[in-house]
């Protein structure tokens, strides 16, 4: 178990993991100024912010973890944050009088730089390449 | 916020994470032994000493100013980077490849991004 873990934490996946880390971050502070202070702006853009740095953290602490069970979480959230992005991507942009203020998913993740959106690929290829060789 | 901190404080993290991509170019991980990893994290100490005079300012000139802007956001992004960072530095040290300068280059990245952040917070007032 170990060594899986240790393998997941470490390389690519220390970038990988220290990313994830500061959107859990990120999506969690912006959502929670959000929700605190003026919630009825724009209630289901700030709940989804709050979705989405909830789906972070546990992607974050599961990688972090690197078990065998962890990593069958982190492989769950992943999925629905990418499966997220490009929901809220693409009805941010179909319906954007649904969204006045902006969510970390809002336009495919263009508030910061896209990598919402090439964060989860990223993810899933270092959950697949560090697998490897481990069996 | 005090501007003239603000934009020194950029250049200093940008000139940090330029000095880590070089380490991760060159493939050295962080050494604090060696004069390049001493270097990296002397700049990095430098850097959060900065934040934390930007915290105090930041709140010296919320509480003096009476402007009205965001205050839960500007407290946000005046203490964020100041966490960021010594994670960053201490998740970093913990590796012994090149991708440990290279979580050195996203968290030093994030201080100019918030710091951008900040100032359109503090501009935002009415």
């Amino acid at each position: 178990m170990s060594e899986l873990a240790a393998r997941t934490r470490s390389g690519p996946g220390r970038l990988l993991i220290a990313v994830y880390a500061i959107f859990a971050l990120a999506a969690t502070a912006r959502s929670a100024v959000q929700l605190g202070t003026h919630f009825s702006r724009a209630p289901l853009a700030y709940l989804l912010s709050a979705f989405a740095g909830v789906v972070y953290i546990v992607a974050t602490v599961c990688l972090a973890r690197g078990d065998r069970a962890s990593r069958r979480v982190a492989t769950v959230s992943i999925v629905v944050e990418l499966v997220g992005v490009l929901a809220v991507g693409t009805a941010s942009l179909s319906l954007p009088d649904a969204f006045p203020d902006a969510t970390v998913w809002s336009d495919y993740g263009q508030g910061y730089g896209y990598i919402p959106a090439v964060l989860p690929l990223l993810g899933l290829w270092w959950l697949r390449s560090s697998a490897r060789d481990v069996e | 916020m005090i501007e003239i901190l603000a934009t020194v404080l950029t250049y200093v993290a940008l000139a940090a994470a330029v000095w880590a991509a070089v380490l991760v170019v060159a493939n050295k991980p962080v050494q604090l032994r060696e004069w390049h990893g001493l270097w990296l994290y002397g700049v990095v100490a430098l850097l959060e000493l900065g934040l934390l005079a930007q915290l105090v300012g930041g709140i010296v000139r919320l509480i003096g100013d009476d402007r009205q802007i965001d205050t839960f956001a500007f407290l946000g992004y005046l203490i964020t980077p100041l966490v960021v960072l010594p994670l960053a530095a201490l998740w970093a040290l913990a590796e012994r490849t090149r991708w440990g300068p290279a979580v050195m280059v996203i968290g030093c990245l994030t201080v100019p991004v918030l710091i951008v952040r900040l100032r359109q917070v503090w501009e935002a007032h009415v």
